[in-house]
This record gives C-alpha cells, structure tokens and sequence, in this order.
C-alpha cells in the first residue's frame, strides 16, 4: 500500500508562516478562522484521511464499482466512509453557513482537497462533485431552490453531479443535443444522453442532484443556447424527502484506466423534471463562474498524489538496499546501502518533492486569493485577487496535473519491479493521475485558456498581477547574499518568461494559430518561473526562522533552504527549452501535411 | 456526577521517536504531538457517560507547556466540557502530576477520574495508582469495561492470563486499557465549539505543589542494534554455542 501522513508542518509552514493566513480573520464572516482553527480542523481532517479514507483506495482500486440493473454499488468500504465524513460535518467545510455550512475559508478546503486527494482520490470525487454542484446552485440558483436543495447538499446526505459532456462534445460544448422543453409541472422536460458523469449514480446518498447542461426550443446556436438544469434523481416530497422517481437513469458505467472506485455513469435523461438554474441561455456563464474552484480543485488532486507518490516512494528508497554507495557514505556492516545513497534516486525523489512543495506554495496561495476576492470590503482588492486567480487557475491546473503524473511514475522507477506490482500501490498513483490532465479542461485548453483569454485580457492587467509582486521581490532581495541562488535563477527565468510573452502577444496578434502553437511551452515556462518565485519566498521565510534561533527546528527550515537550492540548480533551467520552443514558432507544427499522419 | 480526565501531550504514536544528540533525551522540537492514546479512550469513555446521562459535566486537565491547552482543546472538541492547564516547563513526574490532580479534585469534587493506564512517551504507568492512593479513593485500573450502576462502578480489568471484575464504590479512580472503547473523530462543528470553550490556567505552586523533578536522568540511548544471526550445522553445535557464547544454558 501506498504511505501517506499529512505533511502538517509543510502545511502549516505555507499557510501561517509563508502566506500569513492570519490575515483571513480580518474579513468579513472569518472572524473565528484563525490559525489555531485552521491548524485544529486540517489535523482532524488528516486523521480522518489516514486512518479511513486511505485504507480503502488500494481495495477500493482493485474492486471497482458494480453496476446491475440500473443500480451502481461503490467498492467495500465506501459507504461507511462516507456516512463517517458527513457525520463529521465535512462535506460542509466552505459552504455558506445560511444553508448549515461551516463557512471555513476556500485555503482550508484547499488543504482539505490535497489531504482527501492524497489518501484516497477516488473516494473525493463524490463530495468533490457535490461540492460543484453546491456552488453553482449557491451562486445561481433562485432563493427557492436554494432553500430546498442546498442543506442537503451542504450535510451531504444527497450528493451532486455535473452533467456537461456528451458523446459528440467534450470539449466543445456548443455542439449539445440535450433538449430542455417547457413543461406545466416543474417548468422544464429534460431528453437526452450525458457520458463520462462522475458520482452519476452510487449508493452513498439518499438522492442525487443532476446539474444538466441543455438546450430550450430555438435556442441561439452554440455556447450562447445553453441553459443550466436542476434535475434530481427523486423528487422531493413537501417534507424534503426523496420522493418519486425521476425520469433519469444510469445506463452503464465505464471501466477505467484509474480512480475505479469512482463511478462514472452514463445518464438518460428521458422526460425528466428539471428546474432552470440561473437565465435561460447563461447556463455557460454559471458554469464559468465555479470553473475556477473546480480547475484549482483538480489542481489538487495532481498535488495530492503527487505528495503520496513523493512519501511512497521516498520510504521505500531509505529501505532497499542495493548496490553500494559511489564514493559516498557507506554503511561497512551491510553488504548494499539503502538506495536513496544512488544520485539518480534522489534525483527522482528531489525533482517531485521540489515541485511538489512549490506547487503547494502557489496553491495555497490561490485558495487565499479565492476568499479574497469573495471578501475583501474593498473593491479594488477583491478586483485584483480575482485577476490574480484567474491567471493562475490554469497554470495550477495543468501544472499540478502534470506534476501528479511524473511523480507518480517517478514513484514507480524508484520501487524498480515492485512498483510495477499492485499491491505496492504506486502504479495505482500512476492510473490515477492520468485523468487529472484530461478532466475539467484537458490541459492543453488550459494553456489555451492562458494564451487565449487571460493573456490579452485588459491590456496585460492579469499578467502585471503577477508579474509586479515578483520584480519587487526579485528587486528587493538583488544584494541579499543569502538568497543569491534564488534571486539570481529566478530573475533570469522571469526575463525570459517576459520576452516570450511579448512574441507570443504580438504573433498571436497576427496569427492566432502561432499562440496556440506556443501555448504548451508558454504555460510550462510560467509555471516553472511561479515555482521558482515561491521557493524565493519559501528560502526567505526560512532563512529569517535560521537567525532567529528557529525554535528547534533548524533541520525542518534547513531541509527547505536545500530543497529550494535543488529546484533553482536542478529543476529551473527546464525553463530554456521551453523559451527556446516558444520563441522557434509554430512554423514546424504545421509542415507535415496531414495525409502524411 | 463530575468527572475529570487528565490528558497529556506525547510525541505522536506515528512519529518514529530519536534520541536526542547529547543523550539527554528523546527529540521533541519540531516533533508533532498529539493526546497520549490512552487519554482518548479516558476522554471517550467520559463522553459515553456523559451521552448517557450518568456524567453531567466533563473537566479535562493537562499538565505541561502551554503547547498542552491544544491537547486540551482536542479533549473538548471530542465532548469536554472545559479545560484546566496547569502550565509548567518543568518536566513533571507522575508523583507531581498526582499531587497536583489530588489538589485539584479537592477543588473540583468530582466523582470519578478516569485517565489513560500510562502514557506512550515514558510508559510509567504509575499516575492512576499513585493518584488513588493520594485521595485514599478505590482504582479500577487497565479497564476493558465501565459500568456506573447503584451508585458504584464496576471496572472489567485486563490482567495476565484473563479478566478480573471489581465493583468499586464512588469516587474511584478508573485508569483505560486499550480495548475499552475506539475514541471517535471530532466533528467539525465540534473543533469550532472547543475554541470557545474556557480553559482555566494555573501554575503548580497555585496547588501547593513543587514539580521539581525528583528523578535525575542519566543517559538516553537507543536500544542496542541487533546483531546478525549465524548458522549452525547441528543441534551439538547449537546446545554448545548456547552454553559457551550466549551463556543462557
């Protein structure tokens, strides 16, 4: 099996001491959210994670769900699990506290997402799901269906879904045929087939609310014509039961190359009763608004396997031995030294912790800016959280995802055979990160989306969101000669990621299709150079806990000085090939004719 | 009826524990720390009594560094009702703990204590003994069952080779094995209340008692390697090495 503990301390360090999440309790409706708070809820979580929910994702993977006659059952397990984490109240975590919520800030929910994720992925699907549905029924619900359905999402004794994807349109999604019709009874008639719809049908819950993406009688062609649904499995009775069957129904479920625990249905929809959510036609902008939650949550998802992955895979190294170290400390007593002595082991285990604690770093930091932007009193700054996000939803998603995976398959190189065997847990980690790259957006439209949209948008603003806060900082630290093997590097990659945004802002202008070309290398090139300005921060931090005594913690605050260095030395110079891919154009994409394929 | 739980913060029972450089102990800084094991189930069991109707109120005591009030404050987000922390950087020895909770349940008059039968750190085993004997009270100690009835207790104890049950009158002293209960998780609505809950703190000297250790520690050192196995061609030779090398025949 796989070893996972909550890494606390790293938690903690990001959110208190990088971060300042103190700050959050200057906000309006945070004013119990401190520290202390924050530090008592994600310890629980991680117990609740450790002892529960990781259990069950090696047997979970093995079992699969079951589907017969309609009826689909979650692995062995999964149904006690999960009446323990709503007993618990954690479904309820960021949710408004007008419809039972615990309204903790979106940076402890996005701890939370990389504990759940990290002891068990497939497990978090369900609540993750729910807790979409959650926010677009909160922000665009009418107050009467809010009422009636939001509590039960909030105590998670029904659950939730996104019905977005069809067989002929994933990606595209003005291309549905899902058909809403106006009907006497609840307002709407929803017809039509939905594929790839996670927690779609399961026996966690008592009933399950369906958000349907349809079409209303001429409707405008494409994304403009897409109205959102209320469609839940059973009706509710005037006493907020579930009542009457629906008329929606699971046709199969698909079997997968990862997270099998989570059942992924296709759903008909045959004269079911719907509710209108938001205006009729703005069923996209709904969609929109919750794209940043959910983008960051799968975000998460790749950070927390690519955690588990990192520990797996750093105990099994510290554990094996083979062969004896080259040139370096040995142990004379044993005939082979453990393998994390080997250089290219470490490499392996450096590469993803190194990201990994970045990847943290700027995702904790997004979760901030997330509550900021709901909250801030002042226009101005909730404006400008909400830029910062946008810029970074995508990078998030893509980089995170990617790292999941590499980690991940690292995991398996340093278990050598054995991490190719199930039991051992870490090829699991590899079957489950893969759809991370490929749902909520596949991650090359999240370099599109970052090219495409937030690039050019108003003049450059989101960009100088990020951009101004890492030249003053670079600028600030110039002579400090502590932080010379960050300062230095990261200055350097920033230049470059500047340069290439330029070519790509000004060939893009004159031919979309170089931007799209560039798209890929551009994100990864920003991402390395956000990683890169985390770790400045992160060195900074630590460096002032090393003078000021650091409390009998030298080694902890030391390992993040040496981490750091690895990324600056090790990890940063990737950011060349792809300036240097960036800047050679799209010209060589496009030669090959396509009969040639 | 009261009852009082003393909970003590221990290195966290997944924390693979290092002796500290110079020998002078085992490493704490940097370590994380959690409720000694045997605490929860104290505080569990408190709880079941409580849900039961038979405690009406729940005081759980930590004796330590402030750092200790958030052990506390795990104690009531499983269902403590308040908190008392006696705050000293002292380490303290079981006899002082006992000293400090006997003062402490003359203040409180409680009907029962219940606490873990030893903590994971030093594995004394001695604070619920030495407690009763104090206060003069009746113990049921390494309980595998409680049961508060005709106003006594009866204390299922796990002892070698089997089950003892005593009845005991109140107040009593009840120390918890292993197998009395499986502590619940904290809710999360439960972790917000334990914020607001009061704690009380005060210093020993405020219960007239002088924690100065007694016991003066030597050396700390990890237990002695395990050397590698050998062969032995015949049962001869094994009879012969057990008796010349190993000496244990």
């Amino acid at each position: 099996m796989a070893s996972y503990t909550a890494p606390l301390r790293d938690m903690r360090f990001v959110m208190h001491e990088l971060l300042d999440s103190s700050s959050l309790s200057t906000l309006p409706g945070y004013e119990q959210a401190t520290p202390e708070l924050m530090d008592a809820v994600i310890e629980e979580a991680a117990k609740l994670a450790q002892d529960i929910l990781l259990p069950l994702n090696l047997s979970g993977d093995a079992e699969g769900c079951t589907y017969e006659n309609g009826v689909v059952r979650t692995p062995k397990g999964f149904k006690d699990a999960y009446a323990q984490m709503i007993a618990g109240g954690w479904t309820s975590l960021a949710c408004d506290p007008e419809f039972g919520g615990q309204g903790m800030p979106k940076l402890v929910s996005t701890v939370f997402e990389e504990i759940v994720s990290s002891a068990n992925t497939a497990f978090g699907m369900y609540p993750g799901l729910s807790h979409g549905a959650y926010r677009a029924l909160h922000a665009h619900g009418s107050e009467a269906l809010k009422k009636q359905y939001l509590p039960k999402l909030v105590d998670g004794t029904w659950s939730g879904t996104m019905c977005l994807t069809e067989s002929q349109c994933g990606t595209d999604l003005g291309l549905i045929r899902t058909r809403a019709e106006p009907d006497a009874d609840s307002g709407f008639r929803i017809t039509g087939t939905k594929i790839f719809i996670s927690a779609g049908e399961h026996d966690l819950t008592e009933n399950i609310l369906h958000l349907v993406l349809a079409k209303l009688p001429g409707a405008p062609a494409g994304t403009r014509g897409i109205s959102l649904f209320l469609v839940p499995k059973f009706l509710p009775t005037a006493e907020g039961r579930p009542g009457a069957r629906n008329g929606v129904s699971c046709g199969s479920i698909e079997h997968k190359m990862g997270i099998k625990a989570s059942a992924t249905g296709v759903m008909h929809f045959d004269g079911a009763q719907g509710w209108l959510v938001g205006r009729e036609n703005s069923g996209m902008r709904c969609m929109f608004t919750m794209m940043n939650a959910a983008r960051l949550a799968v975000g998460m998802q790749g950070l927390g396997l690519a955690e588990t992955a990192y520990q797996s895979a750093a105990a099994y190294a510290r554990d094996r031995r083979q062969g004896k170290s080259v040139g370096g400390k040995t142990d004379p007593a044993q005939v082979a030294d453990p393998i994390i002595v080997h250089p290219d082991v470490r490499r392996m285990l450096l590469e993803s912790r190194s990201m990994t604690e970045a990847g943290r770093a700027l995702s904790y930091w997004c979760g901030m800016e997330l509550d900021r932007a709901e909250r801030h009193p002042d226009p101005a700054m909730r404006q400008e959280a909400d830029d910062l996000v946008a810029l970074l939803t995508p990078i998030l998603k893509a980089a995170l995802t990617d790292l999941g995976s590499d980690a991940a398959n690292a995991a398996v190189q340093v278990h050598g055979g054995h991490g190719y065997i199930h039991e051992w847990g870490v090829e699991q980690l590899v079957r489950d990160a893969r759809i991370c790259q490929i749902y909520e957006g596949t991650n090359g439209i999240q370099a599109l989306d970052l090219v495409g949209r937030k690039l050019g948008q108003d003049t450059g603003r989101l960009l100088r969101r990020f951009f101004h806060p890492v030249a003053e900082f670079l600028a600030a630290h110039e002579q400090d000669a502590a932080l010379s093997e960050f300062v230095g590097p990261t200055a350097k990659a920033l230049g470059r990621l500047q340069q290439a945004t330029m070519t790509v802002a000004a060939r893009g202008m004159a031919r979309p299709e170089e931007a799209a070309a560039a798209a890929t290398d551009y994100l990864r090139l920003f991402s390395l150079v956000a990683m890169a300005f985390m770790w400045c921060r992160m060195a900074e931090v630590a460096q002032r806990a090393l003078q000021a005594g650091a409390n009998g913690e030298a080694s902890f605050y030391q390992a993040k000085i040496d981490v750091g260095k690895f990324f600056m030395a090790r990890v940063l110079p990737r950011h060349s090939s792809h300036f240097q891919v960036v800047m050679a154009g799209g010209e060589t994409l496009m030669l090959l004719p396509e009969v040639a394929f | 009826m009261k009852i009082l739980v003393p909970v003590k913060r221990v290195v966290d029972y997944n924390v693979k524990v290092r002796v500290k450089a110079d020998g002078t102990g085992v490493e704490t800084a940097g370590v994380k720390m959690s409720m000694n094991p045997f605490d929860e189930i104290a505080i569990e069991e408190a709880v079941r009594l409580k849900e039961k109707g038979v405690a009406t109120e729940i005081v759980a005591i930590s004796i330590g560094v402030a750092a200790c009030s958030e052990t506390i404050r795990t104690a009531l987000a499983m269902g403590a009702d308040r908190g008392v922390l006696v705050e000293t950087d002292m380490a303290v020895e079981p006899i002082a703990v006992a000293k400090m909770l006997k003062a402490l349940v003359e203040k409180e008059q409680p009907q029962l204590v219940i606490l873990g039968k030893q903590a994971i750190d030093d594995d004394m085993s001695a604070t619920g003994q030495m407690l009763a004997a104090l206060l003069g009270w009746p113990q049921g100690t390494f309980a595998s069952k409680v049961a508060v009835e005709n106003g006594g207790i009866t204390v299922t104890r796990e002892v070698d080779g089997g089950l003892e049950t005593v009845a005991l009158t109140l107040p009593a002293v009840v120390t918890t094995d292993l197998r009395l209960n499986e502590p619940r998780y904290a809710s999360l609505p439960n972790i917000r209340k334990a914020r607001k809950k009061p704690i009380e703190t005060m210093k020993p000297a405020d219960l007239g008692v002088d924690p100065t250790p007694r016991l003066t520690v030597l050396r700390v050192t990890e237990p002695p390697k395990r050397r590698a196995g050998q062969k032995v061609g015949s049962v001869a030779e094994l009879v012969m090495k057990l008796r010349t090398e190993a000496k244990v025949i």
